[in-house]
């Protein structure tokens, strides 16, 4: 057994005591149940690796074959398959939530599927598990191509997707039992997120690795923006995260900071999962999917190099925004409006590199459904970071705060701006990685564009009225200064767009699902690509 | 020697501002100087040029 094999054989064994024994232990029995999750994991881990190392006998996959990179694609195949199952469980729990709010019955008064249970489910589940995967199978297939360097170790990278995966089932069966630590978008409890280090640290050192190992001089723009996703993702859930167990053998844990400077943390941690996972990695997605796409190269290079280093500077200060008149400073609040606002600058440099990379190739967005995916998704990401500095002003956010406006904006960069432009990757990635010529039906690509753009804008435009209109009714005042509405007429007044929102996201899990039919029948009938050589030359007579 | 908090937070804000404002302006300029165009130029072309 090489070293790296034996090493993961000995934490994997040594992880598994552990759970057996936190499972005898436990205090809860949610814990009892997530370390008996733990204990099949590392069991089944260490079974993994055992039967491949038998199996290989001996023999290790060469990083090159005839002086051509041999790449690792069999992580990178698990990642898009993951991506798009969790994609339409998490679409599929959001339409849920929002039906639960057009008609509260439908929490089937069991506490398991309360909002409050679902809709940190739903957010999960969509950004880490979908959004998640997606930029696990992206950013180890881009490293390795724009390094031409297959990644390296046997073990590791499939550890990195494997553990991360099972986070996810981590975290979202505590969310239905009842596990949570209550802060939003890192409601994972401490156990979770220890495991969730380990997993990070590994895919970071996978990541560098393969930069280390490869033959091209120059690190292509996208890997600066993984390995900024990366890097500020590990700090933030770190910092943010950081609390004390109440028992090693509970789940329940109290986070360190305490008052204002926690909701700070928090929000520091939370925009810039928005600005570092949600953007920096899928802008990594679209500098390397975009052109590749198009088959021209980015408008602008030094743009792009701009656009980077603007972004790092000014996102990290924008999370005071969250905390407009609350117990935090002024001098703290205005610093993040400000910052919110300067980051109009990198957003539409962005914006404009992705858009201008198609100048001269407008034709091909009538005709390639996939490539108008990538270039819508540029679009919303242009929309809704021109919302997203609006409403951190703060006499707008003074009317958006609390009400579905926020909601609104949240999913136009959400549905249009991640959705689309993780769509439009997969789309390209998936026949590249199981060589085929295309995917196998561009007609069924236009169909899920057009269904789910119908569905982003029944979203997005229902949400707008139903949160401006929230947001005026109550700050609404009679004649003689009494609030002229009670907060359940507020609620009432919302019920019409609550119903089009949630026919929104049945529209947009439609396009998801008509593009998991796709890809199936990519995978399974796609049309194989011809290898170049097989192309012969036909002389001319 | 004692420091106020006041003096402490305006030479980290005074300070921070200048290093900032230094190391992005160093960024400008390198992505703008004319003799790396060419080495840029050809970085534009990594994922086009793959085998």
């Amino acid at each position: 057994m090489s070293l790296e094999e034996t090493v993961y054989t000995v934490f994997l064994g040594l992880l598994f005591l552990y759970c057996v024994l936190a499972a005898g232990k436990a205090v809860d029995p949610v814990f009892a149940f997530h370390a008996t999750i733990g204990a099949i994991a590392s069991a089944a881990g260490v079974f993994l690796i055992v039967r491949s190392f038998i199996d290989r006998d001996g023999h290790v996959e060469p990083a090159e074959i005839n002086g051509k990179p041999n790449y690792n694609l069999g992580p990178v195949k698990f990642a898009s398959i993951a991506a798009m199952f969790w994609g339409i469980a998490g679409f599929s729990v959001g339409i849920w939530i929002a039906l639960e709010l057009a008609y509260p019955a439908l929490n089937l008064g069991l506490p398991w599927t309360t909002f409050g249970r679902l809709r940190p489910l739903h957010t999960s589940a969509v950004i880490f598990a979908f959004g998640g995967n997606v930029l696990l199978a992206t950013s180890f297939y881009v490293v390795q191509r724009t390094s031409r360097a297959r990644m390296p170790g046997l073990v590791t990278p499939w550890f990195v997707i494997l553990g991360y995966n099972v986070f996810i089932v981590i975290a979202g069966t505590g969310y239905l039992l009842g596990v949570t630590q209550s802060k939003e978008y890192a409601e994972p409890e401490w156990y979770a997120d220890l495991w969730l280090t380990i997993v990070w640290v590994a895919y970071l050192m996978v990541f560098l690795a393969t930069l280390w190992r490869r033959k091209e001089p120059h690190i292509y723009v996208a890997n600066w923006f993984y390995l900024a996703f990366i890097v500020t993702i590990a700090m933030l859930h770190i910092v943010n995260n950081a609390a004390v167990p109440v028992s090693v053998f509970g789940s329940k844990s109290y986070v360190v900071w305490a008052g204002v400077q926690d909701a700070m943390v928090q929000w520091w941690y939370g925009h810039n999962a928005v600005g570092f996972f949600l953007t920096a990695g899928f802008l990594a997605i679209m500098y390397y999917f975009v052109p590749k796409r198009a088959n021209r190269p980015v408008y602008s290079y030094r743009l792009s190099i701009i656009h980077f280093w603007a972004l790092i500077f000014l996102y990290i200060w924008a999370g005071p925004h969250h905390l407009h008149y609350t117990a935090l400073p002024e001098w703290a609040s205005t610093l993040g409006m400000v910052f919110s606002v300067m980051l109009w600058m990198p957003s539409w440099g962005g914006m404009i590199n992705g858009l201008m990379t198609l100048s001269g190739a407008w034709d091909k967005l009538r005709t390639d459904p996939v490539l108008r995916l990538l270039v819508v998704s540029v679009a919303f990401y242009g929309m809704s970071t021109f919302e997203g500095p609006l409403m951190s002003v703060k006499a707008v956010n003074s009317l958006s705060h609390y009400t579905d406006w926020t909601i609104g904006h949240v999913h136009s960069g959400a549905l249009g701006w991640v959705g689309y432009v993780s769509f439009g990757a997969l789309y390209c990635m998936v026949p590249w990685i199981w060589g085929k010529r295309d995917v196998y039906s561009l007609k069924l690509v236009d169909w899920h564009f057009w269904i789910s753009t119908l569905g982003i804008v029944l979203y997005i435009t229902s949400m707008w009225v139903s949160g401006i209109m929230q947001g005026l009714m109550w700050r609404a005042y009679t004649e003689l200064g009494f609030l002229q509405y009670s907060f359940v007429e507020t609620v009432e007044a919302m019920h019409p767009y609550y119903v089009i929102r949630a026919l929104g996201g049945i529209l947009f899990l439609t396009g998801a699902v008509i593009m998991a039919v796709n890809l199936y029948l990519t995978i399974r009938h796609g049309e194989a690509e011809k290898p170049a050589a097989d192309v012969a030359l036909a002389p001319a007579e | 020697m004692d420091f106020s908090y006041e003096q402490v937070a305006a030479f980290a804000q005074q300070s921070g501002l200048l290093y900032f404002f230094l190391i992005f302006s160093a960024i400008c300029v390198y992505a703008l100087w004319p003799k790396n165009k060419a080495k840029f130029d050809h970085a534009a072309q990594i994922p086009l040029e793959e085998d």
